[in-house]
């Protein structure tokens, strides 16, 4: 059977998306995008209500 | 449905599972077996975790809680985000530096083999159970519905994915998803579509969102405490992180989907890809739900919407009760059309007064039309003490049956059963790895470098799951909405494997011992809530709290217990 799989971790650091230059900013990026969602979720509902 | 329904639900479904068949059947190493593909990229991947998620119950279930209940169900997901950028930073490097094939195996190398054996175990019986569910959710549904005999749709939706599965392992399973969910998103897409342009041409898109509003459909978000309210802002915020992160970081059928791939980055950008889109999906999805709601108010509308039991009710010794309920809801339905165009018309004249007197009106009118659908469900239980009195479930696909013209009403049944089918096959693929991996590979460790066996074991014991599973959807009764009972049973289990894992990442100095005994205690204390819950009032919590409790209960037990055993550390190992 062949050796599982391993990866060095050096190198991840740049998610390789354009405008993107660590994975933090990426996380932060979908953190900001689900606060934008539940504020828009939040005046949809009031708006609506 | 017609010969022309039948074609293209026969043409993508059948399709689809033939070609991730034929594509995959020459994989007999073990790494491409169980992880699927060294090659697959981000998107595909993020699609195959997407489509694990959303099984048929998904797009059954969740218009018909939009329908019955709003659209506040959408904050179960709240939680999601978070969940999947800590998988992404802290437990997806470990797992790819680590090589495992499944994550229990990351707790034999942390803790040992009984703590690893724990968690394997309490998968293996939460997914086993959850299993029979996804199989059995759609097929009671559209057995009903097209008078298909339940147990051959079973079978039959069962045996096509227990195929396909089997012979391809896990990139059968991520190549055949990918293509389904093609299929999911035109058909939803399409289905939305029609909706809005069969509502009445005087009502308009913005007016359906003014009336659902009014009727208490569109609170998308809830920001009280009351720990009784089972969908809020915290209850998904909190609840949904800690049961998001279960699933995503700990439950192997998704494990599995990202743990292979090209790269690291390929599976964190997968997850991403879901961190960003599965909120607005399942918004879309409940709104879908919502505007159907609106749409009925000006059709003839059933008084129950799962019309086979009504009729087979109906057609005995109190056919005159339920025809009386029949003719009331009539009359009551037709009055209510008349308040909300009044409502309408006087929010568009601009008078306050009018408008709160009209608004009163119509949801006097609607609370009217409720109590005409609850003593209908009393009806039912009259004549049948076991009758399914939930017809939320059935909103849809009537819809879909009823209004949509043939070719995409195979189209849409396509879709559920493509869902369906996505679903189960990473279900299998995870019963089956986890219990090739982590049982048959553990007693029998001689065999674990014959790689041709490990493989026939594989694909052996990924068909047992899929007979069991048939098995136990063909003799199970389920009852209540379909979704929540899915999430019951993984709140039930999901806090207290979660706590194993989040002690192995994060406490470096506990050990096997102290948080095996503290999971066994804190799976107790989840076991008494539950069942304790209509015994003792203050006990009667939203199930989703179960997820924060169980975890809360293994960590704090694991470093109590942990100061009794100084002299047996957990092994550390670094990302």
């Amino acid at each position: 059977m062949k050796p599982p799989a391993t990866e060095p971790t050096a190198g991840d650091q740049n998610p390789g998306v354009p405008g993107f230059h660590t994975w933090r900013g990426i996380y932060l990026f979908i953190l900001a995008a689900f606060a934008l969602v539940v504020v828009v979720l939040a005046v949809f509902s009031r708006w609506f209500a | 449905m017609n010969t022309l329904d039948w074609i293209v639900l026969l043409i993508t479904m059948v399709g689809i599972a033939g070609y991730g068949a034929w594509h995959t059947r020459h994989n007999d190493h073990l790494d491409t077996y169980l992880k699927g593909s060294q090659t697959m990229r981000w998107g595909t991947i993020g699609i195959s975790v997407m489509a694990t998620q959303a099984s048929a119950i998904t797009f059954l279930s969740i218009p018909g809680q939009g329908f019955e209940s709003g659209i506040g169900f959408v904050q179960n997901y709240f939680g999601l985000p978070l969940a999947l950028i800590i998988v992404c930073a802290v437990f997806l490097p470990i797992y790819r530096q680590l090589g495992v094939y499944t994550a229990y195996e990351f707790l034999g190398r942390r803790f040992d083999a009984k703590t690893r054996l724990l968690g394997a175990g309490l998968f293996l019986l939460q997914r086993g159970l959850a299993a029979g569910v996804t199989i059995y959710a759609p097929a009671i549904i559209l057995s009903t519905v097209l008078g298909w005999r339940l147990d051959l749709t079973i079978i039959a939706t069962g045996v096509v994915v227990i195929i396909y599965t089997v012979t391809g392992g896990s990139e059968a399973v991520s190549l055949t998803q990918k293509w389904q969910m093609g299929v999911i998103f035109g058909g939803m897409v399409t289905a939305f579509f029609i909706l809005v342009a069969r509502l009445p041409p005087d009502l308009g898109f913005g007016n359906a969102l003014h009336v659902a509003g009014a009727m208490g459909k569109l609170r998308a978000v809830d920001f009280s405490f009351a720990p009784d309210r089972r969908y809020t802002f915290w209850t998904g915020l909190l609840g949904g992180l800690f049961l998001s992160l279960s699933y995503f970081g700990t439950d192997q059928s998704q494990v599995q989907r990202y743990i292979g791939g090209a790269a690291l980055r390929e599976g964190r950008l997968g997850l991403m890809f879901n961190a960003l889109l599965k909120i607005p999906m399942q918004f879309s999805i409940l709104l879908l739900g919502a505007l159907l709601f609106v749409f009925y108010q000006f059709q003839p509308a059933p008084v129950f919407y799962n019309r086979v039991e009504w009729r087979h009710s109906a057609a005995g010794a109190q056919a005159s009760v339920f025809h009386a309920l029949e003719e009331r809801n009539a009359t009551l339905h037709a009055a209510k059309a008349d308040k909300i165009r009044a409502w309408l018309a006087a929010r568009a004249q601009g008078d306050p007064a009018t408008e709160t007197a009209a608004r009163a009106a119509m949801l006097q009118a609607q609370a009217a039309t409720e109590a005409v659908r609850e003593a209908a469900r009393a009806a039912l239980v009259a004549v049948n003490p076991h009758a399914q009195t939930k017809d939320s479930d059935y909103v849809f696909i009537g819809f879909i049956l009823d209004q949509l013209p043939h070719g995409v009403i195979g189209l849409l049944v396509a879709v559920m059963i493509a869902a369906a089918l996505g679903s189960k096959a990473g279900e299998l693929n995870a019963l089956g790895t986890t219990t090739t991996i982590d049982l048959w590979r553990h007693f029998r460790p001689l065999a674990a470098h014959d790689e041709a066996r490990n493989v026939r074991a594989a694909k052996w014991l990924t068909a047992l799951w899929g007979v069991t599973a048939i098995a136990f959807a063909l003799f199970a009764g389920f009852s209540e909405n379909l979704i929540e009972a899915i999430n019951l049973i993984g709140s039930i289990f999901y806090g207290v494997v979660l706590g194993i894992f989040l002690v192995a990442f994060f406490l470096k100095g506990v050990g096997g011992t102290a948080v095996f005994w503290a999971a066994i205690a804190a799976q107790a204390l989840i076991f008494a809530l539950f069942l304790l819950r209509h015994r003792i009032p203050a006990l009667d919590i939203s199930y989703l709290w179960y997820n924060l409790i169980g975890c809360a209960a293994c960590v704090g037990l694991s470093l109590a217990l942990q100061t009794l055993l100084p002299d047996q550390p957990g092994r550390v190992i670094n990302s």
